[in-house]
């Protein structure tokens, strides 16, 4: 283990160029995907400020007495995908509309506003079926009069949301092919550059796992520096961003340590396939 | 003297360039030294590379110090190699690291305690008669030293077969004589030999057994010199 630490930062010392081209490379990968993760968040985290105030609201025929009121909104609190359940009064409605709509006061003077029970929806039910749904059970009480929850603008969200899923996948799975191509070339490009090393050590009896061992650990290293590179440029990116145009959101700690995990699992797998490709070729050859 | 080492009915045929070797079979004993001569594209540098194990037959097969070509896995050819040194005419060191460093990289490669590396490469130096360019770089060396220390990297693990492909094949005559002088001082000692090359004189000078190869067929087999000239003008492109 000793002898492969060494190989390790001679390769570093004797062609530092290439080395920091594996690690830049592999850093503006992994960047171009952080990048595209942070846009991915933060369009999750808009779409859930969004989502938070969505709300299905039930509005009271004039006369509807309080326990007629009481039984609705005991019955609305029983659906499992209700997270809360309220009751709006008209007095209280008109002096939210009055507060809402102040330039309309004097046109409000004498109108009586209906009463109304609201409904918000837990995470992940805010889906237009749902919604349609509880929409037609509250229709069903003969004190309620309308029910009305946004049906297109609910249905327009959840299409947004879909496509941003799909796309997001898609563009992040092609993201992480081209990280694992790019890593893996340069990764070869060093074992080019070391060929002659292999050829000895193949020669004078050295296991393949020992052959590998320098490899491995150099593509381990190098996936490690340039996934701690590409956090840290996100990191600026997301900062500036932040102070120049809006308040974004950027990843957990958990999120970047996983980050770091992945240059270092890629540049184990890009090392792992080349050296292998070389080693049999090497093999044939000799 | 028992074999170590044999070629049995081994065909190499090559899907692109077609057969280097056809239906060769010989054997060799402990401690032997054998050349093999030929022109280029004969066949010997296929040869030796059966015998490392780095190609496999195509048919025959191929047995050195108890491993089959027929069976041996991908982890006994380390083994095997361990038990072997491997010499070329390009001599393969490594351009950035000192004489030294390049016979002690094959000792730690190999597993060799950190102890014993150092005298080890001063022993080896000393018996290829650089001890003085330990620290020398190959550019800094002439051809014969860089083949001296290539022959000192191919005896790290004691091998009981030498296998050297042309390894007089860039050096003048004087260098030639002297690396021949080396490998049969190696020889002498209990390793055996097989030397590839297309220097006949070298081969008259020795007396010693060597082999024929044109175009993959083993044309001799003995040590009458006369067959040597007539088998070598024979032959060849």
């Amino acid at each position: 283990m000793r002898l492969a630490w060494r190989e390790v930062l001679l390769a570093f010392r004797r062609s530092p160029a290439l080395a920091l081209l594996s690690i830049t490379t592999i850093a503006f990968s992994l960047y171009a995907f952080g990048l595209f993760g942070l846009v991915a968040i933060n369009i999750k985290a808009a779409l859930r400020t969004i989502e938070d105030r969505v709300e299905i609201r039930a509005f009271l025929v004039n006369n509807a007495k309080d326990e007629q009121i009481q039984a609705v909104m005991t019955a609305a609190r029983r659906v499992p995908h209700v997270a809360s359940v309220g009751y709006v009064s008209p007095d209280s409605a008109m002096q939210r509309a009055r507060a809402e709509l102040e330039e309309f006061r004097d046109v409000m003077e004498g109108t009586l506003l209906p009463g109304s029970i609201e409904l918000r929806l837990k995470e992940g039910a805010r889906d237009p079926e749902v919604m349609k749904q509880i929409a037609g059970q509250l229709q069903t009480y003969p004190i309620v009069d309308d029910v009305m929850y946004g049906r297109e603008w609910i249905e327009k969200l959840y299409r947004v949301r879909t496509i941003a899923g799909i796309a997001g996948t898609g563009l992040g799975f092609v993201f992480a092919l081209v990280a694992v191509i790019i890593i893996g070339a340069t990764i070869r490009m060093a074992i080019l550059a070391r060929t002659r090393e292999i050829e000895v050590m193949r020669l004078v009896g050295a296991t393949n796992g020992f052959v590998r061992l320098p490899y491995m650990l150099d593509g381990l290293l190098k996936g490690m520096l340039g996934g701690v590179i590409a956090v840290l440029l996100s990191w600026s990116t997301n900062r500036l961003v932040s102070r120049s145009f809006m308040q974004t959101e950027f990843f957990t700690t958990e999120q970047m340590l996983l980050g770091v995990l992945a240059g270092a699992l890629i540049g184990l797998l890009g090392s792992w396939i080349s050296v292998g490709r070389h080693l049999r070729r090497v093999w044939q050859d000799r | 003297m028992s074999g170590i080492l044999r070629l049995t009915n081994v065909t190499k045929d090559y899907p692109r360039s077609g057969i280097a070797l056809r239906d060769v079979s010989f054997e060799m004993k402990k401690g032997e030294f054998v050349f093999l001569a030929g022109h280029s594209g004969s066949g010997k540098s296929t040869m030796l590379k059966l015998l490392a194990m780095s190609e496999k037959p195509s048919n025959g097969e191929v047995r050195i110090s108890g491993f089959s070509s027929a069976n041996i896995k991908d982890r006994e050819i380390s083994k095997l190699r361990r038990r072997l040194g491997i010499v070329f005419q390009d001599f393969r060191l490594l351009p950035d690291r000192t004489a030294e460093a390049n016979i002690a990289f094959a000792l730690e490669v190999t597993g060799a305690a950190q102890a014993t590396i150092g005298p080890k490469v001063a022993r080896l130096l000393t018996q290829v008669g650089l001890a003085s360019k330990a620290t020398a770089f190959p550019h800094e060396l002439s051809g014969g030293e860089q083949q001296r220390v290539a022959i000192a990297r191919a005896l790290v693990n004691d091998p009981f077969v030498l296998l050297a492909d042309e390894p007089t094949g860039n050096l003048d005559d004087r260098a030639t004589h002297a690396i021949y002088l080396l490998l049969r001082e190696i020889n002498s000692s209990g390793t055996a030999v097989v030397m590839a090359t297309h220097d006949i004189s070298l081969i008259e000078r020795t007396g010693l057994r060597f082999l024929v190869l044109d175009r993959g067929n083993l044309m001799y087999d003995g040590t009458d010199v006369a067959r040597l000239r007539a088998d070598m003008r024979g032959g060849g492109r």
